[in-house]
């Protein structure tokens, strides 16, 4: 089941969560909303659900589930599954009850037989593999597994909408990576269409067939991850989109002076912002021709496959950050105090920064 | 370690002083009640009681609780629901207005109620017209003491909701429940014993009501006498003995009133610990 969302806005009060916005999601799609708290991505979690209502304005907006107009159609006859945050599980019911919930709800012509609800359910939990658990209460559950319960749940009214709002948010990182790739390989399997909603960029890229990057209840980019990552269409998204380092500076003449430190670039003369992800700085014993940019490291933590390596100097308004691979590491026996030379192997320029765009950053 | 309160002397301390405070405002009293009324033998005790005032009294006190409870129960409810599920302007203020009844002394409302309900009053004048007479009678007593105690139910359960907010309800609804079944099998297990606790506040205060009635029932023998109400008459005539016995009926409600509470508690907590 396609979403299309055409002139979406939200007041509330005063402040504008959401400016109009128009959204098409494709059948099958798995798509991610990433942005800060307050960038308007749950809230429009909860329009697409029903949960909220969009502003009735002079053009109100319209959401569109395949052909069916549900705009004006009351959540629970909009046939969707929601995951809440916190699991929102029926507490004084067992995990059995809570996932038999939306088939015992259903009116009496459409309510399956009780032997094939009890069929389905356990059918259901065993897909979560928690089978086992089914006279368990939710408090006795850990995250994870009332996470699961909460899915269970949702699915058992077998919806054409999966709606998640940060469903891993409150997990712990492992756990969080398991239920990430369990979700995935379901939404393979059964193929509906699942919106979710998450702060997580790492989540986000890892997780979508697509990414709606959001701020500040605008949309400011909608693309692949992999797009996403790789041209980000402004300066917010890129800045989202993981860590990175500033270099500010003067040009003249094709080179970027600040402070002590300078570099070759082929920009013209004037005030200039460069970024640059931690990856792509390399780090020298020596200064070659093209720079000149002397950092001293302040801290070093090997995570992962690569060491992350914290740079400061006088000329620098904020640390950097580098990761270097581990060869290069012991190679060049890298330790705390140790002064070196940054080289830039790629960055980015965005262009001048207006009122609206220097808030964004200031949010983020 | 030690922690504080670890000390012996000053534990052993603590807990003598709750005991003998304990017993001393609540217990001895309590005990007293009983004493007095059958110091003079079961017999003496049964004839105050089964006197026809008295059992009027009582079937009238009954009455106005049986009452009560219901509509301030229905009334809390919808109270805290609306307070705590929706925002509309005006929601701080109802949330204030809830407490006057708290704050108003009884007597005061008691005169308000008479000042507008009664014969010479603004609404019970025009009422007076049709012949209906609420002040002086079984209704105005049932208004004052729904006025007294409507905010218990509601008060309990206002915190308690905000506490749990309404994303089970949210969830509940997605799942195609409807407003009904959503409050009947989400909201209403999950608020059930803030809900009886309620009730059984509203039941004890409805039953020993004193100030408000006193100024709207006129105290009329046999008619519009309340269990307390009589209970004062009886101690204003010199009858100790018929006082204490009626004081012992309200003690012996209060008493079985607690019980339930108890019994249901422990109920309870006995099936969550089997399932």
């Amino acid at each position: 089941m396609s979403i299309r969302l055409n002139n979406i806005a939200k007041h509330f009060g005063n402040t504008q969560a959401l400016e109009p916005i128009n959204l098409d999601i494709h059948e099958g799609e798995l798509v991610g909303l990433l942005g800060p708290s307050g960038s308007g991505k749950t809230t429009l979690l909860r329009i697409i659900a029903g949960l909220e209502n969009a502003d009735r304005t002079a053009q109100p907006g319209q959401i569109l589930f395949g052909d069916r107009d549900v705009t004006n159609v009351h959540v629970r006859d909009r046939r969707i599954g929601f995951v809440f945050q916190h699991y929102a599980l029926f507490r004084h019911m067992s995990v059995y009850d809570n996932v038999a919930f939306g088939l015992t709800v259903l009116s009496r012509k459409r309510r399956p037989s009780s032997g094939e609800i009890r069929a389905r359910v356990f059918r259901l939990l065993e897909m979560v593999k928690l089978e086992h658990l089914a006279d368990r209460y939710p408090a006795q559950l850990s995250g994870g597994q009332q996470q699961r319960v909460s899915l269970a749940r949702a699915l058992a009214v077998e919806p054409e909408v999966l709606l998640l709002d940060e469903p891993f948010g409150a997990l712990d990182a492992k756990v969080r990576q398991e239920l990430r790739r369990w979700l995935r390989h379901l939404h393979d399997e059964l193929n509906f269409t699942s919106v979710f909603v998450t702060h997580d960029q790492e989540e986000a890229l890892e997780l979508s067939d697509r990414v709606v990057v959001m701020s500040n209840g605008r949309i400011e980019q909608i693309d692949t991850p992999d797009e996403l990552y790789r041209t980000p269409k402004n300066r917010f998204v890129f800045e989202f989109l993981g860590d990175v380092n500033h270099l500010e500076g003067k040009v003249s003449n094709g080179v970027l002076t600040c402070g002590d430190a300078y570099w070759h670039v082929d920009l013209p003369d004037g005030h200039e912002e460069l970024l640059l992800r931690p990856h792509e700085v390399r780090l020298t014993e020596q200064p070659t021709s093209e720079s000149h940019l002397p950092v001293t490291i302040t801290a070093i933590s090997p995570v992962g496959a690569e060491v992350r390596v914290e740079l400061e100097a006088d000329w620098l308004a904020q640390p950097w950050l580098a990761t270097v691979r581990h060869t290069d590491f012991e190679h060049l026996a890298l330790r705390r105090g140790q002064r070196l030379f940054a080289h830039p192997r790629h960055w980015r320029r965005f262009p001048k920064v207006t009122e609206k765009t220097t808030e964004q950053t200031r949010v983020a | 370690m030690r922690r504080i309160g670890d000390a012996p002397l000053i534990r052993r301390l603590l807990i003598a002083t709750a005991l003998v405070l304990s017993a001393l405002f609540l217990l001895l009293p309590l005990v007293a009640i009983f004493a007095q009324a059958f110091s003079q033998g079961v017999m003496v005790f049964w004839t105050n009681v089964s006197n026809t005032f008295t059992l009027h009294a009582i079937g009238l006190t009954l009455m106005i609780a049986l009452l009560t409870i219901p509509v301030c129960l229905v009334f809390g409810v919808a109270l805290a629901w609306l307070v705590t599920r929706f925002s509309f302007p005006g929601r701080r203020i109802l949330q204030t207005l809830i407490d006057i009844p708290f704050a108003v002394s009884p007597v005061v409302a008691g005169l308000i109620y008479l000042l507008l309900y009664g014969r010479n009053g603004w609404i019970g004048s025009w009422l007076d017209t049709y012949d209906i007479q609420l002040m002086f009678a079984w209704p105005g007593i049932l208004m004052v003491t729904i006025f007294v105690t409507c905010p218990f139910v509601a008060r309990e359960l206002i915190p308690l909701m905000q506490a749990q907010g309404s994303r089970e309800e949210e969830a509940a609804v997605t799942l195609g429940a409807s407003g009904w079944t959503t409050f009947r099998r989400v909201t209403l297990p999950n608020i059930r014993w803030a809900l009886l606790y309620g009730v059984i506040l509203t039941n004890a205060r409805a039953v020993g009501e004193f100030g408000a009635v006193s100024v709207v029932s006129g105290a009329i023998r046999g008619q519009t006498n309340t269990l307390p109400l009589h209970l004062e008459q009886l101690y204003q005539d010199y009858n100790a003995v018929g006082a204490f016995a009626c004081a012992a009926l309200l003690a012996l409600i209060a008493l079985l009133t607690l019980a339930a509470k108890a019994g249901l508690e422990w109920r309870a907590s006995r099936r969550e610990a089997f399932a």
